[in-house]
């Protein structure tokens, strides 16, 4: 219910929304969980084992119960935390994890059998038989435990990630914070504070005490417009830093627009990584329920949840409120009830010199022992000295004392440090480079102790940053004393929550001990204790505690349980935001896509280009039409296709044919200038790694083609070869490959096409195989290579690429003149294989120059990269594996690539193998299929007849191993 | 994880691409034998501790470089470039 | 006689405009690629008759721009890349790279969003220039002025450099 004249919500700015169907009203300000509990709805979820009716236990991001699903359709978001959720105008939040519906959940009968589901449950049962699980027993848990579901559609929201930098990162804006940033921020020094609050102020806004001698909240909003009018600080509202990692740089999520319906071009969330010369960690405390009987009722909560939701929110989530602790800060929830006017029936402290509390009856070395109430709390039993008591109540306001939030300081592998005053860890210092902890998660708790913290820590940083800082008064504050004296469970029987995400109980752990489970990091995976959306933030040290006390060890002794990034959860999708869809990897589309597009040529991926496959004119229906009709224009008359992806690397330098000769098996300073020549590249190990054409344009002055795929590789492996093995060597390389639009132009009839295009035709003799030179096409300088990967006469002419969407189109026109016309990739793999050149499908990383019949590549005469491991044994001689061709000779007549080869009268299995194919394609040109694969000796064996099998296909062939050259092997035609 | 490049200053990893121990800068002579080049090659020390690797400002300046760099603390000790680590 | 037609590298895209941010495509009349060889920046100088950048450094020169543009690599942007001698080799860039202008307010907020690269006034001041990832790309990015940038990737990613920085700009521009 609301309390009048309390919080900090806008009452003028009422907000209607929905939950579970049913519509009710909140005020600006409200996050779902205060907006619910002004409404008096204390039954928010199920829980995830045992659907036991749960409500809203905290007030933050560490709210393990009041998980709900807000929107719907694509935009579904499923365990959303009620408790950070902000009300909107047309927020549509629903319960999960029950049905039919909320109030009777089917699965609660889960609950009954509840003595057969504890610890290990799981492991043990569903062990047999193995079939089951996946079939049986997995389908239905997860119907039965479960959270909340996607929708199944593709996600519609946008993601974000972004980079910021800054001198000094404060993370979180309570006093500690606040005053941190303002001290680091008058100082001058670029400063970043993050909260993940929507409101910047932490506890000051949550609590009732004074600042400066006017109310924290007044204080909070002076600060904030002081450091908001600052250009060098930055506040982060709504940004949750999620981890801290290596060299300064921090995650952190940005709940951009969930509190709103949604704009269009507004990311839902984005994903920052923050990089910081310094950082303080301000992030506040976490308050840890006490474990007694039936201790999950919804209307139990924590004390300073209750104490946050009447002063934030002005909402009491009782009308009769009693209060359960063991240390001082519970009866701060009482008197803050009290002067709101509401009923506090009892304030229970279980400490025997535990303080009085005007206005309240408190019942010193008492202690809760159990809870009833079907749907929510109606009452509670207090034990105590004189017995056992039942008090009617519905809110139960419970502090088992403070955790200091010392996770991010245990992200780089650091371990906290029990402080046996505190009953609590608190960080250990040093443990995250450049990062100091301060204020309640370094186990300070006063305000005051707080203010000088911050300051304090802002202080050190700026030491260390080298900015001059002046003195800055500390802010008058309350510096009470927190005294607690530990209680971490009730002691009687039934079930005590400790983890009540993932329904872990007091008895759970217990039996992990009895079962030898006593290494905490055993007990948690037995349990799934601390497994959660939580990650054990309300449970991890209870359970500790209660796991030192059955094994008789000492907190300290028992260990700790290691916190991982991140803090909250964070969607996959802002992690990974800008990648959805295509925006995975760049497009690289080259000049002639827009034509080949227009003509209908379906694209095909080639590593981040586009290519066409082929090119349909009309008539054709399938793509094999194409690509034969494309295969015989080419053998033909002419075609022309686009080859600028292939890699083109601009070498020069005195040295550039000495460094060639290093990094190419054959020599290239022997090369004249205006020739070109087929080199082949080998890895350090003596495996191939690219081959291609390079042409020598001046004494010092080479242009090295590579293949498509392998073109970032080999600018890499040049640049190591230069700089790392070859420093003394004075070239210098640059890749081209964007420069240049290149065509192949191949066919018999190539040579008349480019005399028509070329400002000065190709004077005859000039232009054998393999010659290049520079040419003009109407007035443009461009570059011609008399090269050719289809076996035809045929040339690759490049001109600036500004060109080439004209001068593909114009070749188009004239090739379509003289029968041709464009081809695509289908086409310029069936004549490659035809002619039996290799691609990376045959140079894929473990063939040798050997095993492709290129082994007299590699100059006996000079070093080079490879040479010496490639001679090594087993990576030439007869028990290789060797290029072959393969033709079908049997009935089948159908070839296919991943297949594999066995003699004719051995069994097709593993052991008998005797190699693969690589490539097959139908050859208009021959009539029937081909295929390039690595036989056994293969060389040696052309004529027989092998079996090749494709277990996947279920396809059986017999083929006559043939030379890979299989059309025109003298070579008479690239000549001609 | 952030690496100061000796010629861009301190960057982010995801501009640098990482090649091996920084052993690969040693090549040993093509003759000297089997033993030497399959220890150049293929036996790597695995330390917890400080190691030296090759690293290669790829979307930055295109220096290799050679990273010293701790495995357990993930601190980057020194970074310098390969043209000049040689002895 | 045949014709052939130039096309920029950005043809098509744009310019976009969003909010108060703007992204238009700049066509220097060349790019051209300046290493030195060993023992040349000298000559090179000369040359060009300006000093040689430092790493992350851009100035004037042969009438256009150079920017540092990697180990013992410079871009030259316009200018007169004749006559520059053999202390170097110079590579024709022009057609290699799309080049665009991001102006406007929130412009570093937009480039946050996609290079790992700290724009703050007081680390990237104009005239700061740097090899970068962007997205993925291998990219240069130069601040030339108090509220705008020059962006480079390779020509055959323009679109991909448009979608990217229209992305970043509806971000932007959808929080204020
Ligand atoms: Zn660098």
């Amino acid at each position: 219910m609301r309390v009048e004249g309390k919080g900090l919500i806008n009452r003028g700015h009422p907000v209607s929304f929905t939950f579970d169907g049913m519509r009710y009203e909140g005020y600006e300000g409200d996050t779902l969980a205060s907006a619910l509990l002004a409404n008096d709805v204390r039954l928010v979820a199920r829980s995830f084992k045992y659907h036991r009716p749960r409500g809203i236990l905290t007030a933050g991001s560490e709210e393990p119960n009041a998980l709900v699903t807000v929107g719907r359709g694509a935009r579904q978001e499923p365990n959303v935390r009620a408790t950070v959720q902000e009300i909107y105008h047309g927020l549509e939040a629903r319960s999960q994890n029950r049905w039919p519906n909320l109030t009777w959940d089917a699965l609660q009968v889960n609950d009954l059998a509840a003595p057969f589901f504890g610890a290990g449950f799981y492991y043990k049962t569903f062990m047999w038989p193995k079939a089951f699980w996946e079939k049986v027993y997995e389908p239905a848990i997860r119907r039965a435990a479960g959270l909340g579901a996607l929708s199944g559609e593709n996600n519609a929201d946008s993601y974000e990630k972004a980079y910021a930098f800054c001198d000094l990162l404060v993370i979180g804006a309570g006093p500690t914070g606040l005053m941190a940033a303002l001290v680091a921020g008058r100082a001058g020094a670029d400063v970043i504070l993050a909260d993940e609050d929507a409101s910047l102020g932490g506890r000051l806004l949550a609590e009732t005490h004074e600042v400066d001698g006017m109310p924290g909240a007044e204080w909070v909003r002076e600060v904030l417009e002081e450091l908001g009018e600052m250009p060098n600080v930055r506040l982060m509202p709504r940004t949750t830093v999620t981890g801290a990692h290596d060299g300064g740089t921090f995650g952190a999520l940005e709940r951009v627009a969930h509190h709103t319906i949604g704009r269009a071009g507004t990311p839902l969330e984005c994903f920052w990584r923050i990089v910081a010369k310094r950082s303080i960690l301000a992030a506040g405390a976490l308050e840890r329920p006490v474990a007694f009987r039936n201790n999950d009722r919804p209307g139990i909560m924590t004390a300073g949840a209750v104490r946050a939701y009447l002063n934030r929110w002005g909402v009491s989530p009782g009308k009769m409120v009693t209060v359960f602790t063991n240390n001082d800060s519970g009866h701060r929830t009482a008197r803050d009830l009290l002067d709101a006017g509401v009923h506090v029936a009892a304030l229970i402290d279980s400490r025997h010199d535990a303080p009085d509390c005007a206005g309240v009856r408190v019942l010193k070395g008492a202690q809760v022992c159990d809870s009833g109430g079907r749907l929510g709390l109606e009452s509670i039993t207090i034990r105590s000295v004189s017995g056992e008591d039942k008090l009617q109540t519905d809110c139960l306001a419970m502090s088992g004392g403070w955790n200091p939030t010392v996770h991010m300081t245990c992200h780089m592998g650091g371990r906290p440090v029990w402080n046996q005053d505190l009953e609590a860890f608190v960080p250990a210092e040093g443990a995250i480079p450049g990062m100091r902890a301060a204020g309640a998660c370094n186990g300070v708790f006063s305000t005051a102790g707080c203010l000088r913290a911050g300051a304090e820590a802002a202080a050190e940083a700026l030491d260390a940053l080298g900015v001059a800082g002046g003195a800055v008064e500390l802010p008058a504050a309350e510096d009470d004393p927190y005294r607690i004296a530990p209680l971490w469970a009730v002691p009687g029987k039934g079930r005590a929550w400790l983890d009540f995400q993932n329904d872990v109980t007091v008895k759970d752990v217990k039996q992990a001990a009895v079962e030898n489970f006593r290494s905490v990091e055993h007990m948690k995976r037995y349990t799934t204790q601390g497994m959660a959306t939580d990650q054990g933030k309300n449970s991890n040290v209870a359970a500790l505690a209660i796991l030192a006390d059955v094994t008789g060890r000492a907190i300290p002794e028992t260990g700790t349980t290691t916190f991982r990034p991140p803090y909250v959860p964070v969607s996959i999708a802002a992690m990974g935001a800008g990648s959805q869809g295509k925006g995975f990897a760049p497009q690289r589309f080259t000049t002639s896509h827009k034509a080949s597009v227009e003509r209908g040529a379906p694209m095909i991926e080639a590593g981040l280009w586009y290519r066409p496959s082929y090119f349909p004119v009309s008539g054709e229906t399938t793509w094999r039409q194409s690509c034969d009709r494309e295969v015989n224009m080419v053998r033909e008359s002419v075609g022309v296709c686009d080859v600028s992806t292939l890699g083109k690397i601009d070498i020069q330098g005195k040295d550039a044919a000495e460094f060639l000769d290093f990094v190419y098996t054959n020599t290239f300073s022997t090369l004249k200038v205006g020739r070109c020549r087929y080199g082949l590249m080998l890895r350090e190990d003596g495996f191939v790694m690219d081959d291609g054409t390079t042409a020598r344009l001046s004494e010092t002055h080479y242009v090295m083609t590579t293949t498509t795929a392998a073109a970032g590789e080999v600018m890499r492996h040049l640049e190591f070869v230069h700089q790392g093995l070859r420093p003394d060597l004075d070239v210098n390389f640059i890749s081209v490959t964007e420069q240049w639009a290149q065509f192949a132009v191949a066919g018999p009839k190539s040579r008349e096409l480019l005399d028509e295009l070329l400002d000065e035709p190709l004077s005859e003799g000039d232009w054998p195989f393999m010659a290049c030179g520079a040419v003009e096409v109407a007035g443009v300088k461009g570059r011609l290579f008399r090269i050719s990967f289809s076996g035809e006469h045929a040339y690759e002419l490049a001109v600036p690429a500004r060109y080439g969407d004209s001068l593909f189109r114009l070749l188009m026109a004239r090739a379509e003149e003289k029968g041709g016309g464009p081809y695509g990739m289908e086409a310029l793999n069936v004549l490659r294989i035809e002619k039996g050149f290799i691609t990376h499908a045959e140079i894929h990383g473990r063939t040798t120059a050997f095993d492709v019949g290129l082994e007299k590549m590699v100059s006996g005469k000079k070093d080079c990269i490879g040479k010496t491991m490639s001679e090594r044994p087993g990576l030439f001689g007869d028990d290789r594996e060797q290029l072959v061709g393969l033709k079908p000779v049997g009935p089948v007549k159908q070839l296919a690539a991943g297949a594999h080869l066995f003699n004719e009268k051995e069994e097709a299995v593993r052991v008998n193998d005797q190699g693969y194919v690589t490539s097959v394609a139908f050859s208009p040109t021959l009539g029937h299929m081909l295929g390039m694969g690595f036989l056994k000796n293969g060389r040696a064996r052309h004529g027989e007849t092998i079996r090749m099998v494709d277990h996947l296909r279920g396809l059986e062939t017999y083929c006559e191993v043939i030379d890979p050259v299989a059309f025109d092997p003298e070579g008479g035609r690239v000549r001609g | 994880m952030r690496i100061t490049c000796p010629i861009c200053g301190e960057r982010d990893r995801r501009e640098f691409y990482y090649k091996s121990a920084a052993v690969a800068l040693e090549r040993p002579d093509p003759e000297a034998g089997d033993g030497v080049w399959n220890d150049y090659l293929h036996l790597r020390e695995n330390p917890a501790g400080v190691t030296r690797e090759l690293w290669y400002h790829e979307t930055g300046c295109s220096a290799w470089l050679v990273v010293t760099r701790n495995t357990v603390s993930h601190e980057i000790l020194d970074a310098v470039l390969a043209s000049e680590a040689r002895a | 006689m045949v014709e052939l037609v130039a096309k920029s590298a950005g043809d098509g895209l744009l310019p976009v405009t969003i909010g108060k941010l703007s992204l238009t495509e700049e066509v220097p009349t060349a790019l051209t690629s300046l290493m030195p060889f060993k023992g040349g920046a000298a000559a090179l100088e000369a040359a060009l008759g300006a000093g040689l950048p430092g790493p992350g450094e851009s100035g004037a020169a042969a009438g256009g721009r150079v920017l540092w543009f990697g180990q013992n690599q410079y871009m030259l942007v316009g200018g007169a890349a004749e006559g520059l001698g053999d202390a170097a080799a110079v590579t024709d860039q022009s057609d290699a790279w799309v080049v665009v202008r991001l102006e406007g307010e929130g412009c570093e907020d937009v480039l946050a969003r996609l290079v790992p690269l700290d724009l703050r006034p007081q680390v990237f001041a104009e005239g700061r220039t740097a090899r970068t990832e962007l997205m993925h790309m291998m990219s240069s990015v130069t601040r030339v002025g108090p509220q705008a940038f020059m962006i480079m990737v390779f020509r055959s990613m323009a679109a991909t450099l448009v979608h990217d920085l229209k992305t970043a700009m509806q971000g932007v521009t959808a929080r204020r």
